[in-house]
């Protein structure tokens, strides 16, 4: 199936999407928040769709719209189909309900995103920090993250370099 | 020895505590002997491991130190007593630094009973294989200890699993041991030796096909016994961690690498004692070979000899095959080892019942076995040399430093070696121009 | 969860509700091994594991932040970085988004060489996964001869690139450097004098029997669990699924090549288990052989790379992946019309196999999961980029 009527079955689901990125290369359908579950659910379960696999779910942060995107490409083996599903969330305390229990996978994809840049995920078995320590802070690929001077008591900023001397 | 005493002190017409003096340091000086005799068999067999170990692997092996890397071993004696002495802050200290010296007793302490020759043995006990296998059993101690003591959980579950395995080890061990024994009727090593003979068929490997198995048994018992693969998960180091040595240092460590490698040469040794006909000659009465120090010197080479191709089966094996998980391992010994080892037993005592010792039959017995077995040896080592010489080793053992495998001849004339190689001879000739031309 | 980690694990406890010991092992970030800065808590009962926990990151560099900073070609050579075995697929997952986004066609030489240089990568990563793979298991031996015949493709590749292991081969629009025919004529010599070791190192491991008892019936891993959690590569052949990039979404020159896709079947224990995996491997090595054979065979002459001048691309995304020797390499490249990319997020195989551990390992014994840990080939520097 195209992606156009990938879209038009999920729609008959979810309903309208916010957005359909048709889009140079790949097309993405964006869906309210609210609607995430729902949608992740359908693009699984329904037979004609069958996206089993998660390949990825990340984060993209987009201060210019002021919001975080999540996006979930997703892959049928069967139909040898992709998609890529989309939602907006705030960049302030940003939510979003889980799809650890649609794919195993996103537990940890989940994790990573939470701990990249933030994105709080209800309903998720065990959200902790997945690359960086359990004491960092700060969300490293938010586009305003500033490093923090020191973690531990070990320097993250290097000195000025002195001046090379040059040998007569 | 006592006689020596003896002799010494008539000659010099000492008595009473003098006497007793004169061999309690005749002792000592005998204990000093096969200690260094033992610290230079541990460390030449060590030299020796990383040697074959090399060219199984397709590489050379320590060639630096020495010539032909012969002097290895003494490199790593002196880099391991020069090291820092670690002991960890909460350790069980007098169990640490405990441990690896009953491993090392429990080593060195079996040599005092095993014969290098004729006369050549420190003492000659009337219970050697009893003793060999209680003295052994030290180094389980010892191991216990050192997992245990190192405070890591790590060396914890490597000390137990290896008391677990030696323990169970032991079983089979004793009984392929004990079907010898009943051949031999006697447990001293000097005994049993020369009930056998010179010739092949003269010894107890061949004598019947349960002695054959039991030969089997006891290689494998005792290879698990030493902890080497494929029985080495105790100290496994891809089990990601070491095993029960893991925070030892310095020469502590020394001592269980030393008492490992000696372990090797003793394991091989009793085998050799008690199967291959330990230092006998073909066609060479025991007697003739006392009186003879030519004939007894022949027979430690033969000995050593015979030792030292049980050794390198023992390399061969670690470095050839991976290891057994420590369930496999236990189940190995206990269901399939262990009944087999009663049936030689059994089979061993029948056999010595039903067939009188030196009838036709008897000798029709060493002769078939011997001819089977020697057939499949020989198809076993034409198999090897097979293999060797239709090998895809493309690393010559002459390999200097700096030289490349034969392979890439063509493609080094493009590589960064070779221009790097031209451009420093470069350099080195134009330093050299320079410095003529001020 | 957060404060078991944090507890030393040199401790006994007492588990509340269960009132059994339970023995907390770290199996820390230095290993013995090939794979990565990894560290696993285990949670056992002396022997048998209720639980292995991975706790990762240790590798963690900010690939993908870094991404943001650069160009896009100035990217490259730290996708090399992403995973040092496999670089060439690294590169190439990247390059591949670029130039659909630039629309960017390359020529069929440049494509070619992709290929063969693609196939030699995943030849070298085998060596080192299938190595590592017996010297967990305990076999010493096969590691090195392994590398062995592993420096020969160093050698080829120090040949080709100047490199020995982060080629930075590709470019965006091509490759960067020629092979002259006598390169061909020696990547043909190796290819035909590897096909024997296959046989060899076959005979010496694959069907050793204490191998075979290390690995079968080892941690199976069903069809349904590997697609869950997002397996990829010769991790999901083993476990029965019939999928390979480069026959089902052929990509590069992969159209014109013949190849078969080995799959797992469970013939000496359960389907997907750790033999599984270990076997598929070797079996995708001699078909990584059939292919560099079609592919110098095949290979035209022409440019090796197309002209590309501004890479500028109109904001746009895109997901391209490779079939790398850890399965599906992905790249998710944002562009937003300036010369640096957005976003680019990394999608590895060695991610989802991690994630698998956990599920997996309840019931196994720390030596299997050793075996596990190999077999899935997990490679710390791609699951943390």
């Amino acid at each position: 199936m195209t992606p156009v009527e990938i879209k038009d079955r999920l729609v008959q689901v979810v309903g309208e999407p916010v957005e359909w990125q048709a889009g140079p290369a790949d097309a993405a359908f964006v869906v309210a928040p609210e609607k995430w579950y729902a949608a992740a659910l359908a693009l699984r379960d329904l037979p004609e769709l069958d996206f089993a696999f998660l390949r990825t779910l990340c984060g993209v942060d987009r201060p210019a719209a002021n919001c975080i995107e999540v996006v979930a490409h997703l892959f049928s083996y069967k139909h040898k189909h992709a998609f890529v599903l989309k939602t907006r969330v705030g960049r302030q305390a940003p939510r979003l309900a889980t799809v650890s229990s649609v794919w195993p996978a996103a537990n940890w994809h989940e994790r990573e995103t939470y701990d990249l840049f933030g994105v709080s995920f209800d309903g998720h078995p065990d959200l902790r920090r997945l690359l960086l320590p359990e004491d960092w802070v700060g969300h490293p690929l938010c586009k305003d993250y500033q490093e923090p001077p020191s973690y531990q008591g070990i320097p993250m900023m290097r000195p000025a370099r002195p001046a090379m001397e040059t040998k007569g | 020895m006592p006689a020596l005493a003896n002799r010494l002190s008539a000659m010099f017409g000492l008595a009473g505590l003098q006497r007793e003096l004169l061999s309690t340091g005749l002792i000592l000086l005998v204990a000093l002997l096969v200690s260094l005799v033992v610290l230079t068999i541990g460390g030449i067999m060590s030299y020796v491991e990383r040697r074959v170990a090399g060219r199984v692997q397709s590489r050379v092996g320590p060639n630096r130190v020495g010539p032909l890397g012969l002097l290895q071993w003494v490199a790593d004696g002196v880099k391991l007593i020069t090291k820092e002495d670690l002991v960890p802050r909460d350790a069980d200290r007098p169990l640490f630094l405990l441990a690896p010296y009953l491993v090392v007793i429990g080593v060195f302490a079996a040599f005092a009973s095993i014969p290098f020759g004729a006369l050549l043995i420190a003492a000659d006990l009337n219970v050697g294989v009893v003793y060999l296998l209680a003295i052994t059993s030290l180094t389980a101690v010892g191991i216990l200890m050192a997992g245990w003591g190192s405070n890591n959980k790590w060396a914890m579950l490597g000390g137990v699993r290896s008391a677990a395995q030696i323990v169970a080890y032991e079983v089979p061990s004793t009984m392929a041991l004990l079907s010898i024994v009943l051949l031999a009727g006697s447990l001293s090593l000097q005994t049993i030796i020369g009930q056998q003979g010179g010739w092949p068929w003269q010894w107890y490997i061949f004598h019947n096909p349960f002695s054959f198995v039991a030969f089997f048994l006891y290689f494998t018992a005792a290879i698990a016994e030493g902890n080497r693969t494929p029985f080495d998960l105790p100290e496994a180091e891809s089990e990601l961690v070491a095993g029960y040595n893991t925070e030892y240092s310095g020469m502590r460590f020394a001592g269980f690498f030393l008492g490992e490698f000696s372990n090797v040469f003793l394991m091989s040794a009793i085998a050799t004692c008690l199967f291959f006909g330990g230092w006998q000659l073909p066609g060479v009465s025991v007697a003739a070979q006392s009186a003879s120090i030519g004939l007894q010197a022949l027979g430690l080479v033969v000995y050593v000899a015979k030792v030292c191709c049980g050794c390198f089966l023992v390399i061969w094996l670690r470095w050839t095959l991976p290891r057994l998980r420590v369930d496999q391992l236990t189940s190995l010994c206990y269901r399939y080892l262990l009944p087999l080892a009663f049936v030689c037993l059994l089979g061993n005592g029948a056999y010595l019942y039903l067939v009188t010792a030196g009838s036709t039959l008897d000798l029709a017995v060493h002769g078939v076995v011997t001819a089977l077995a020697g057939a499949a040896g020989a198809f076993f080592v034409w198999r090897v040399f097979y293999h060797i010489r239709h090998t895809h080793d493309r690393i010559s053992i002459d390999l200097a430093r700096g030289e490349r495998s034969v392979f890439d001849a063509g493609v080094q004339k493009r590589g960064y070696g070779a221009l790097r190689k031209a451009g420093l001879a470069a350099a080195v000739a134009a330093a050299a121009a320079a410095k003529e031309s001020p | 969860m957060v404060a078991e980690s944090r507890e030393t694990p040199n401790q006994v406890r007492v588990t509340a509700d269960e009132g059994r010991e339970e023995l907390m092992l770290n199996m820390g970030p230095h290993h013995p091994s090939t794979h990565g800065v990894l560290r696993f808590i285990l949670h056992t009962d002396g022997e048998v594991m209720r639980k292995a926990v991975p706790d990762v990151g240790y590798l963690h560099r900010g690939i993908e932040k870094l991404a943001e900073r650069n160009t896009y070609a100035g990217f490259v050579p730290f996708t090399d970085r992403i995973n040092y075995l496999e670089p060439i697929f690294a590169n190439h997952g990247y390059v591949m988004a670029v130039e659909r986004l630039l629309g960017v066609q390359v020529p069929p030489r440049a494509e070619m060489l992709r290929v063969i240089t693609s196939e030699l990568n995943r030849l070298a990563s085998h060596y080192v996964t299938l190595g590592s793979v017996a010297m967990d298991i305990g076999a010493y031996t096969p590691f090195v001869y392994l590398l062995r015949e592993r420096e020969h493709i160093n050698d080829l590749m120090e040949a080709l690139t100047g490199q020995r292991l982060t080629f930075n081969y590709l470019r965006i629009g091509g490759v960067a450097f020629d092979a002259t025919d006598e390169w061909l004529k020696q990547v043909e010599q190796f290819v035909t004098g590897f096909e024997p070791i296959i046989d060899e190192f076959d005979s010496l491991i694959s069907g050793n029997e204490i191998f075979v008892k290390r690995l079968v019936n080892v941690a199976p891993i069903s069809a349904a669990d590997a697609v869950g959690f997002g397996l990829v590569g010769p991790n999901l052949r083993a476990s029965g699924v019939d999928w390979d990039l480069r026959r089902d979404q052929p990509y590069s020159a992969y159209p014109e090549l013949q190849f078969d896709v080995p799959l797992g079947k469970g013939k000496l224990g359960t389907l997907g288990d750790c033999h599984d995996r270990f076997l598929v491997r070797v079996l995708e090595m001699r078909q990584s052989c059939r292919i560099l054979k079609q592919a110098l065979r095949k290979l035209p002459s022409g440019d090796i790379r197309a002209k590309v001048t501004r890479i500028k691309p109109a904001a746009a995304e895109t997901y391209a992946a490779v079939e790398g020797a850890r399965g599906e390499l992905g790249y998710y490249v944002v562009a937003d019309g300036t010369d640096k990319p957005y976003r680019v997020k990394v999608r590895s195989g060695s991610f989802a196999s991690l994630s698998i551990v956990e599920h997996v390992s309840p019931g196994l014994m720390i030596a299997d999961l050793v075996a596990l840990i190999a077999t899935l080939d997990t490679l710390a520097p791609e699951m943390d980029r």
